[in-house]
């Protein structure tokens, strides 16, 4: 037998199974797509919009934190979906180490993980959209750019997380990262107020997660928010060299791990 | 020509060696054993079989392939039984399947219709759409070898494959691998027990702390390394080391274990009499033919199960 089709395809094949494992926790999926939205947008936007009453970065706080939250919760769906999953995969359930005896090549197992997450984030930061626009949180078609920009900006995230966590053997590293990086991204990289407003000691956060380099160019598409070009070019190559690098980080990692 | 092929074959773990330049060939269409007490080398070797360990030194090739090299193509032909089952406990037992079909790159049609096929033959169709969690061991063990089928593989490597299984499942399995070997399928078994290393083997390799000690069919083994029967006599803790040097003069050889005396003869119901006329009247008595625990005692001065 030869492995033509595995070779070409397999990435596709780990993608079928990843959505299809997908459907048993769909509920969770489905009320995180609809809950997120809804909830974020009517705390952040309309609760404390209601107190910030200056307008920032010239638009009112909910056009301003809108985008950001689109492009944060988006990437938070990306860190999760990268971090026990994997880990169960290596470590608790071993997956990884039945599907390592088919024709399936250790960088097919990161692709399709990379491909199957996506699918799902472009339909959750859709439906955000679709909800913001009914909040009245987005303006223009062409703020639907906002959608590919957070589905980036998550896969950036996903795959560095994804190699790092193929390395990692116990839980408490998993924990500590929750803490210590999805929680200070979400809360200082520059998505409830400008990144500027915080001492310079602090903004180097936002720097070097993707959550705020997202979050900035969701903001220039949606409120045109005065971006010098080489900043723009600086984020969307930030979120291209993470996720490039993410992924050929992941191909070393999981052959690692599957090939002893 | 041979569809396995080891030569020299080694596998070091930093220093540690675990697969010491152990040669070995399979014939098409055969059932060829590794046997061996725990940590031996045995699911090492098959995961290089497999391509998802890599080799030290020495050379393999599986179906005229290196399975180092072209791992993908190997594995086509290959079906995995793990010593663990690592199924998809997230989904229901006939997804397992059918994924697992598709990574072969078979078309979803036909994973359908072996999936079919595949719960039947491990009698799993009443649980198709149960969560694999509510599956009891055994079952989850017949589920992981139906698996290693979907893709129709000319070679099987089974790492202890019954493990965890009741003897009905045990000769049931049994059974479904003399039908695949009957279709000229090869198997290469892994196992820790003597009963089925005979009925499952044509051949096989004795392991210990990485190398082959000894090679040949069940039988001939037994012919080589044992006599034809075996006296086991049990006279109390004590008594049994005191008693060895009189008893080893009776046997054409003699084993003591803590709990019992072993004694190689060709007659052992003759044998037995001459111990109870001499007045030594053990407590407990058995006469056996030899098995391939007498050959791995005989061998490696250890008993198999430990
Ligand atoms: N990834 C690894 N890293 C270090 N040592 C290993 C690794 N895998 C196996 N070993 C060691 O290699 C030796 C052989 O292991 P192996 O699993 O091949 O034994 P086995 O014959 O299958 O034993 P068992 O009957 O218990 O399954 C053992 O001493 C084991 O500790
Ligand atoms: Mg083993």
């Amino acid at each position: 037998m030869k492995a033509l089709k595995p070779r070409r395809f397999g990435w596709w094949y780990v993608a079928e199974w990843r959505l299809r494992g997908m459907r048993s926790y769909r509920w969770t999926i489905l009320l995180m797509t609809l809950g997120n939205p809804v909830l974020y947008l009517a705390a952040m936007g309309i609760g404390l919009g209601a107190l910030v009453r200056v307008d920032v970065a010239g638009v009112s706080y909910l056009h301003f934190v809108a985008p950001a939250l689109l492009v944060s919760t988006t990437v938070a769906e990306g860190f999760n979906e990268a971090s026990w999953p994997v880990m169960s995969g290596f470590r608790w359930q071993k997956f990884y180490l039945g599907m390592s005896a088919t024709p399936l090549a250790p960088v097919q197992l990161a692709m399709g993980e990379s491909v199957a997450v996506s699918l799902r984030l472009w339909v959750q930061s859709f439906t955000f959209w679709l909800i913001g626009l009914a909040f009245g949180a987005f303006d223009g078609l062409v703020s639907i750019l906002i959608v590919p920009i957070a589905v980036g900006a998550a896969m950036a995230t996903h795959a560095v997380v994804m190699a790092y966590v193929a390395t990692i053997d116990n839980d408490v590293v998993m924990t500590f990262m929750y803490r210590m990086i999805m929680m200070p991204m979400f809360l200082f990289a520059g998505t409830f107020y400008p990144l500027e407003t915080m001492p310079v000691f602090l903004q180097w956060i936002g720097w070097i997660s993707p959550m705020w380099h997202g979050s900035q160019l969701a903001r220039v598409v949606a409120i045109g928010l005065p971006e010098p070009g080489w900043l723009i070019a600086c984020h969307v190559g930030f979120l291209a060299v993470w996720t490039i690098g993410g992924l050929l980080w992941a191909r070393r990692t999981f052959t690692k791990r599957v090939v002893v | 020509m041979a569809v396995i092929e080891a030569k020299d074959l080694t596998k070091r773990f930093g220093e540690f060696t675990a697969v010491d330049g152990i040669s070995f060939e399979v014939a098409p269409g055969e059932s060829f054993g590794l046997l061996g007490p725990n940590g031996a080398g045995k699911s090492t070797t098959m995961r290089m079989i497999g391509g998802t360990g890599l080799r030290t030194s020495g050379s393999l090739s599986v179906l005229g392939m290196d399975p180092e090299r072209q791992g993908p193509e190997v594995r086509a032909s290959l079906g995995v039984v793990p010593q663990s089952d690592n199924l998809d406990t997230e989904l229901l037992v006939r997804d397992n399947l059918i994924v697992y079909g598709r990574y072969f790159g078979l078309p979803m049609r036909e994973v359908k219709a072996k999936t079919e096929t595949l719960l039947e033959f491990a009698q799993l169709v009443e649980k198709a759409n149960a969560k694999v969690d509510d599956l009891s061991g055994g079952m989850k063990r017949r589920l992981t070898i139906a698996r290693a089928l979907i893709n129709d593989p000319s070679i099987i490597l089974l790492d202890e494959p019954t493990t965890g299984l009741d003897p009905q499942a045990r000769h049931i399995l049994w059974d479904r691998l003399f039908r695949l070997k009957e279709q000229g399928v090869t198997l290469v078994v892994t196992t820790h027990f003597m009963d089925e290393a005979e009925q499952l083997c044509d051949r096989l390799v004795v392991m210990d702390q990485g190398r082959i000690v000894a090679e040949g069919s069940p039988a001939a083994l037994i012919r080589q390394y044992s006599t034809r029967e075996v006296t086991e006599l049990r006279f109390g803790a004590s008594r049994n080391e005191a008693l060895l040097a009189e008893l080893a003069s009776l046997a054409v050889r003699a084993e003591a274990l803590p709990d019992r005396v072993l004694l190689y003869s060709d007659d052992g119901e003759a044998l037995l009499e001459e111990v109870n006329r001499r007045g030594l009247h053990p407590l407990t008595s058995l006469v056996r033919r030899s098995s391939l625990e007498d050959v791995f005692l005989r061998l490696t001065g250890r008993s198999l199960i430990e």
